[in-house]
């Protein structure tokens, strides 16, 4: 089922000491999830992705725009009319109830013509224990689980209903990293079971980009870039997007295009063949560094971590917007040891450049 | 360390002196009176040593009386209450407008003196040759005929008790209760949304069985505060309550001490004790039930 | 999946029911205030009406066109009133305050000092919470009496300056401040007592203000015991007072009047509550048993 947002806003009205305020949690979202895919909504806490869940779930009505679930327009449907499933933060599975009982509640609720019999229910409950691999712990109650049956428990209780549309908020962030590792890839396995359209919502850039079909990254109730996890790391379209994707994150510095050359500090770093002259940031991708006795960009070096798998250079500039500059080689670099500089060469697709003004992405020919 | 010791023991000195004095001798000396047969009040002595104290009690036929308004007072009172605390509450946890002015006049009565409100109570319902009252005026606007709550026949008299000890226990309640619902995690509420549970079935199947131990806490109190009724019925029919037959155990015991009937210590403490084990018993009973069905 | 036209029907009714159950809910919620606020009402309304134009009503009437103070004059001047009040006044202030000394000793010995057999004292002092009044009042009514202090403040205050339930809702409250400040304050050569008045109790004020609610609304409403140590009415608190009235009355029936005695016993509480509405809830909500 494919899902499109279209125009869609919410504003939301407090009274702070009975002054009326409006908050825009969402602002004009337009944008189509394909079929089947999964799709994660990513940006840092209070940028509005919480909020487009609800929206998406029925659980808030938007105060401008629509939502389509394929070609039915969904929304002044209450959720349960649009066959949407949804995974808590906390699971918020019922704690008096067993497992089965929890499995079961969604479709003891189903009336009228969708209304199952004792038998259908129970084949249904038991599919989607199975597809979770929850089988033998139907009997117990929430509270003797740990947090990683928990959320396949959550998670069967919301595919139980064979809904429309799977929605996660933040399915992995209570769970320590190694679970967290093996529950993605779970996640990402279910989904290509089920072949439901499941959208995520995450904090984690990491997350995102490991498991999803698609990433929206939003920033503030706006949507600053859709689009696949690679493409946006390689294309960001602003500064925003190029900091908040990528770990080590990327290393921004403060420059200038003159000439279609691009210069940092003194030191004239990259041929920028079509762009304009100007004051710009520099971002650079911490593979984007290679070093080498002739580089252009000198540093300060501040010291070499070693972790085998790959070598960290930490350097420092005082162009530089971060307090230090890291960037990844393979382990057989060769660093030069001892001295207090080091100067690199950079690899001109891992090297952004933005408008010092507006923060957008400046294209140049590489 | 010696020292420390007797500091530790000086700070808590004052604590264990007045608990000895008016707890512990007490306990132990209750005892010893329900069993001292004749005690006379005045002298100080007695004749012998027996049950015969709580044989006398349990023949009068005023604490017969009293057990079973007792009785009669914790099994209406007690449920309903609950009951009808547990709608008001789950009502006052779906609205926001006016929700805290509700709260507020809701909890009016814990703060207000039950002996002086129960003096309005009893002006209310009471039907004197001069008037019929206002819950008469109520009744009789209804079509029914009037009668006097107050001193009139038994029934009517249980109703206005009942009735006020309600009125009186309802704020405890309610504040408990809301408290229990607010506590209930809205996830829970959000999930059951997107299921299309509908509003019955949520309150059943969810919040009951969430908010349950705090009902059973209520239940249990319940149970404790109404067998120990007394001040309430002082408030509604006075002091002389055998009079009235609306004396209650608590009741006896203490025309058993004092007043009119009183100088009797002993059989004040055998019927004390006979409250203290059936109280016991109840709540033990109570707890074990509630343990059953409380499910996390 | 349901057709468009069902679904638009099933929300038509979805939202009658919500309007409806909306309208119930407010509609019960207000019945059960009426019947809350009404006694009030209708103490505050007899209490202005004249001992005249009250016993002529056969039908009690809902207002009264001529209000008059002169019940409150007579409820202060043909029975004691003023003087119940100054009782209940002393009796309450006595107590609370010895009974908060007593209190925060024993929380804090338990909490913060080490001694050989605090353990099991403590152990002791709950099992004592299990215990009814009722089954103590009758030996404290016999040791008051014996004492011969029947009729005085001493034997009024005495037997309630203790209670193990505050106890131990100090004690946990104690022990919540964290041991670093106990240690600090060591090395800085703070005495015990300078530390429990100086850190202790500022930091658990909340809870402290909480017990002295409880235990000032517990003495303003006390009945039963003070009924059976004072049969002089100068030592009558409020309870007894009204209940003295109720039963003597003005020397003849006054309903009026003694509306009036009733009012001004409940303003105080009254008013004490509105003022101090969050801590009150708060507090009963923690840990109050009426009675």
């Amino acid at each position: 089922m494919k899902v499109v947002l279209q125009n869609l806003t919410k504003v939301f009205v407090g009274y702070h000491r009975k002054k009326k305020e409006e908050v825009i949690a969402v602002n004009d979202f337009t944008f189509e999830i394909p079929d089947g895919k999964l799709i994660g909504l990513l940006g840092p806490s209070g940028c509005g992705k919480s909020t487009t869940l609800n929206l998406i779930s029925g659980l808030e009505k938007p105060t401008a725009g629509r939502i389509f679930f394929g070609e039915d327009d969904v929304t002044d449907l209450p959720p349960e009319h649009r066959g949407v499933g949804l995974v808590f933060q906390n699971y918020a599975l019922y704690p008096h109830l067993t497992v089965r009982q929890n499995i079961l509640f969604p479709l003891e609720n189903l009336r009228g013509r969708e209304k199952l019999s004792k038998e259908q229910m129970q084949e249904r409950a038991m599919n989607a224990a199975k597809l979770v691999q929850i089988e033998e712990l139907m009997d117990r109650k929430p509270g003797e689980l740990s947090g990683g049956q928990q959320q396949r428990v959550a998670i069967a209780r919301a595919l139980v209903k064979e809904p429309r549309v799977l929605l996660l908020d933040e399915p992995l962030s209570n769970l320590d990293a190694r679970l967290r590792l093996r529950t993605r890839e779970e996640i990402r396995r279910i989904q290509r079971e089920t072949k439901v359209t499941t959208i995520f919502v995450t904090h984690d850039q990491e997350e995102a980009m490991s498991i999803c079909d698609f990433i929206v990254v939003m920033k503030a109730g706006v949507v600053h870039q859709i689009g696949k996890p690679q493409e946006v790391y390689d294309h960001p379209v602003n500064l925003f997007v190029a900091k908040f994707l990528g770990t080590p994150p990327i290393n921004v510095f403060e420059g200038q295009v003159k000439d279609e050359t691009l210069y940092i500090g003194e030191e004239a770093v990259l041929a920028v063949k079509g762009a304009k002259d100007g004051e710009v940031y520099v971002g650079i991708r911490p593979e984007g560094f290679v070093p080498a006795a002739d580089g252009a960009l000198t540093c300060s070096l501040k010291g070499v971590e070693v972790t085998g798998r790959d070598t960290t250079i930490v350097s420092s500039h005082p162009l530089s917007l971060n307090t230090e500059i890291r960037s990844v080689m393979t382990a057989e670099t060769v660093v030069p040891a001892g001295a207090d500089r080091v100067r690199f060469a950079l690899k001109p697709n891992k090297v952004k450049i933005f408008s010092r003004e507006t923060e957008e992405a400046i294209p140049f020919e590489e | 360390m010696d020292n420390r010791n007797q500091k530790g023991w000086l700070y808590l000195l004052p604590a264990l002196l007045f608990l000895g004095v008016f707890m512990v001798y007490p306990l132990a000396d209750v005892l010893i009176y329900s069993f001292e047969e004749g005690y006379n009040f005045a002298s100080q002595t007695f004749f012998g040593v027996g049950w015969y104290n709580y044989s006398y009690v349990l023949h009068d036929p005023y604490f017969l009386q009293a057990v079973k308004n007792t009785f009669l007072i914790v099994l209406i009172t007690v449920p309903l209450s609950t009951l009808i605390a547990l709608l008001i509450s789950a009502l006052l946890s779906s609205i926001k407008p006016l929700r805290n002015l509700f709260q507020t006049i809701y909890f009016l009565p814990y703060v207000t003196n039950t002996l002086a409100v129960g003096l309005v109570f009893m002006i209310l319902f009471r039907k004197t040759p001069y008037t019929d009252g206002l819950v008469n005026l109520v009744i009789r606007l209804f079509g029914g005929s009037a009668v006097d709550f107050i001193d009139g026949p038994y029934w009517a008299k249980m109703f206005v008790m009942c009735f006020y000890t309600i009125w009186v226990v309802m704020p405890f309640k309610i504040l408990i209760l809301t408290g229990a619902l607010a506590s209930v995690r809205q996830d829970y509420y959000k999930a059951a949304k997107i299921d299309g549970t509908p509003r019955l079935r949520v309150f059943f199947r969810i919040t009951l069985p969430m908010i349950s131990p705090m009902i059973f806490y209520l239940v249990i109190t319940g149970f404790i505060g109404a067998f120990k009724a007394y001040s309430d019925e002082v408030a509604i029919f006075g002091t002389d309550l055998n009079a009235a037959g609306m004396n209650t155990i608590v009741g006896y015991v203490y025309d058993m001490l004092y007043g009119n009937s009183g100088g009797y210590p002993s059989y004040a403490s055998a019927a004390a004790l006979i409250l203290f084990a059936v109280v016991f018993t109840i709540t033990v009973i109570n707890l074990l039930i509630s343990q059953k069905n409380v499910h996390y | 999946m349901l057709t468009q036209n069902e679904l638009q029907r099933q929300e038509k009714s979805a939202a009658v029911r919500n309007g409806v159950v909306g309208g119930l809910t407010y509609f019960f919620l207000t019945v059960w205030a009426l019947i809350v606020l009404f006694p009030f009402y209708w103490m505050v309304l007899t209490s202005v009406k004249s001992y005249g134009s009250y016993n002529a009503e056969r039908i009690p009437a809902f207002f009264t066109k001529q209000p008059t103070l002169q019940n409150y004059a007579d409820a202060f001047t043909s029975v004691p009133l003023a003087k119940y009040f100054l009782n209940t006044l002393i009796f309450t202030v006595a107590t609370t305050a010895v009974m908060m000394a007593v209190i925060v000793l024993a929380a804090y010995a338990f909490a913060r000092l080490e001694f050989v057999g605090k353990n099991i004292t403590f152990a002791l002092f709950l099992s004592l919470m299990m215990i009814p009044n009722e089954l103590v009042v009758i030996t404290n009514f016999v040791t008051i009496t014996n004492l011969g202090l029947r009729n005085t403040f001493t034997g009024l205050i005495l037997p309630s300056v203790t209670s193990v339930f505050y106890i131990y809702l100090l004690k946990e409250n104690f022990e919540q401040v964290p041991d670093e400040l106990y240690r600090a304050a060591k090395v800085d050569g703070t005495s015990d007592l300078k530390y429990l008045f100086k850190v202790m109790i500022p930091i658990s004020r909340p809870t402290i203000v909480t017990i002295v609610i409880l235990k000032v609304i517990e003495c303003w409403n006390a009945y039963v015991w003070p009924r059976l140590i004072t049969d002089d009415p100068a030592y009558f608190l409020v309870s007894n007072g009204i209940q003295e009235i109720r039963e003597n009355g003005f020397g003849r029936e006054n309903v009026p009047a003694m509306m009036a005695a009733v009012v001004a016993v409940s303003v105080p509480l009254i008013v004490l509550f509105l003022i101090f509405r969050k801590k009150i809830m708060e507090g009963v909500s923690r840990g109050g048993i009426k009675g």
